[in-house]
């Protein structure tokens, strides 16, 4: 077993920056995996939330008149009669102030806003309404009569979100090659500073994997240590994240964003981080020394 | 052999330790002697002509099996070459823990070691707390600890007074009963005729052997 400390590697200044650049790294990866993880969550969250509904929006009047009741009722009724509805109803006023909450406050009196009428239609599970017909036949009763299926924009929020996970994962990828340039610049480094005590212990017999692990654990303690402080660095972040989109940023405020919510796969992601990082810099360190050795007569 | 494009610092040698053997290396500043240890301790490797190790020839080694060969040479490095941030302890362990020896012989062998060479007061020094002859000794106890077949030695007594000397040959003389080749080089006449062991005399590159016993320089 290769005793760490032949080699004065912890004395090395010109590696005291890797724990700082591995820190900074690790954090950067956390925030883009966490970011891609709940951006991810929050999509399939709203996918669950509104597939299987379909909202039927009554135009005001002309001039801004309210649509009148009996008008709501006959669109209502129509809704009732179509098989494959399990249940339609009228958004009430409290209803629309939360809707209506996170742009213009709990105190808004929205009865007194030009709102048109909105219809929260829930399908039976496993069937699917055409929109446009629905529309058609809800405008013999309710002129003006729009259906929103959610599936354009959500299928435009889906499409966003994998470029933000693409562009996560490729961050992470360029944060790895970074990490794995700066381990062979740091261990470069360390044996040029070392060669003497490199070329002694050869001399007295040690092989270069003998050499190299020493370097290998050295950059393994390294990246761990760095990369524990880029973690809790992230952590916090999360932590601030999750309370400014839960709680907003104002007392009293609502929040305008969804809920942070990192999914099981993100939090094993995040918190293995430094742990791939540390062998990330032991392999890398290992490889280094082999090779620069390995090229020596 | 030579250094890049320079002229040839040893050449035309032809040489033959017996195992078993106990050798004297002298001859003026600057003959090569330095040349032909690192030579035979596998520092350096000739740029022509054959040099054969323990039946293996050295120039037909792959760097992967140097390692093997090389543990069974001890060296006592003029300048001592001793690692500055280990203890006294630690230096001498180190041939045993590169040949991966169990801890707790290792213990055991340095420390009888370093009172056999007077430094049992310094297990736990640093190099750089030990006076000039305390780190030679202590270069010498890295150099024996396992107990090589062939121990080369470049002025081992260079910083030690006559006494010291004196215990560090009988030292040698002691490895060599036990089968260990021993090579010093040295410039010290006394020590040389004392002993009377063959003496290898360098001069400007070429070699000659003497038997010992008599004025050699």
């Amino acid at each position: 077993m290769a005793r760490a400390h032949d080699l004065p590697l912890d004395r090395d200044g010109s590696v005291r920056f890797l724990p700082w650049l591995i820190a900074l790294m690790v954090y950067l990866a956390a925030l883009a995996i966490g970011g891609g993880a709940a951006l991810h969550d929050a999509v399939r969250t709203w996918d669950a939330g509104l597939s299987g509904t379909l909202t039927v929006e009554l135009p005001r009047g002309a001039n801004g008149a309210a649509v009148p009741q009996e008008r709501v009722d006959a669109a209502l009724k129509q809704l009732g009669e179509i098989p494959g509805i399990a249940q339609a109803a009228q958004l009430d006023g409290p209803a629309e102030t939360r809707l209506l909450a996170p742009w213009l406050g709990q105190d808004v009196d929205v009865s007194a806003l030009p709102l048109p009428v909105l219809i929260d239609v829930q399908l039976k599970p496993g069937l699917a309404l055409d929109p446009d017909t629905l529309a058609q036949r809800l405008r013999i009763v309710a002129p003006g009569t729009t259906v929103e299926s959610h599936g354009s924009w959500l299928d435009r929020l889906f499409r966003i979100a994998r470029l933000v996970e693409f562009g996560a994962a490729s961050v992470v990828v360029l944060i790895g090659l970074v990490a794995v340039v700066s381990v062979i610049f740091a261990t470069r480094t360390g044996l040029a500073i070392h060669a003497p005590v490199v070329e002694l212990v050869h001399l007295i017999g040690a092989s270069d994997a003998y050499v190299a692990r020493q370097f290998q654990w050295h950059a393994f303690r390294l990246a761990l240590g760095g990369g524990g402080i880029g973690l809790v660095m992230a952590l916090v972040s999360f932590g601030a994240l999750k309370w400014t989109a839960e709680e907003g940023l104002l007392p009293g405020e609502t929040a305008l964003l969804p809920a942070f919510h990192l999914p099981l796969a993100g939090w094993v992601a995040v918190l293995a981080l430094p742990l791939i990082m540390a062998l990330v810099g032991l392999v890398t360190a290992r490889r280094t020394v082999l090779r620069t050795l390995g090229r020596m007569p | 052999m030579r250094y890049g494009a320079g002229p040839e610092v040893l050449h035309d040698i032809e040489l033959d330790l017996e195992p078993g053997g106990f050798f004297f290396l002298t001859g003026p500043s600057g003959a090569g002697k330095s040349t032909l240890l690192k030579l035979m301790y596998l520092a350096e490797r000739p740029t022509r002509g054959r040099i054969t190790l323990f039946d293996r020839d050295v120039a037909a080694l792959s760097r992967a099996q140097l390692p093997a060969l090389r543990r069974r040479i001890g060296v006592v490095f003029q300048d001592f070459r001793l690692i500055e941030h280990l203890s006294a302890l630690d230096n001498v362990a180190l041939p045993l823990r590169v040949a991966g020896e169990g801890e707790g012989r290792v213990q055991d062998y340095v420390v009888d070691l370093l009172n056999w060479v007077g430094l049992a007061d310094y297990v736990h020094a640093l190099p750089r707390e030990l006076s000039g002859g305390e780190q030679q000794r202590l270069a010498i106890a890295r150099a024996v600890i396992s107990q090589p077949s062939l121990l080369i030695a470049d002025e081992p007594t260079g910083n030690v007074d006559d006494a010291i000397a004196l215990r560090l040959l009988y030292l040698f003389e002691e490895l060599n009963r036990r089968g260990t080749t021993v090579v010093i080089a040295t410039h010290n006449q006394a020590l040389i005729n004392r002993f009377g062991h063959p003496v290898l005399y360098i001069d400007d590159g070429r070699l000659e052997r003497r038997p010992g016993g008599r004025e050699s320089a």
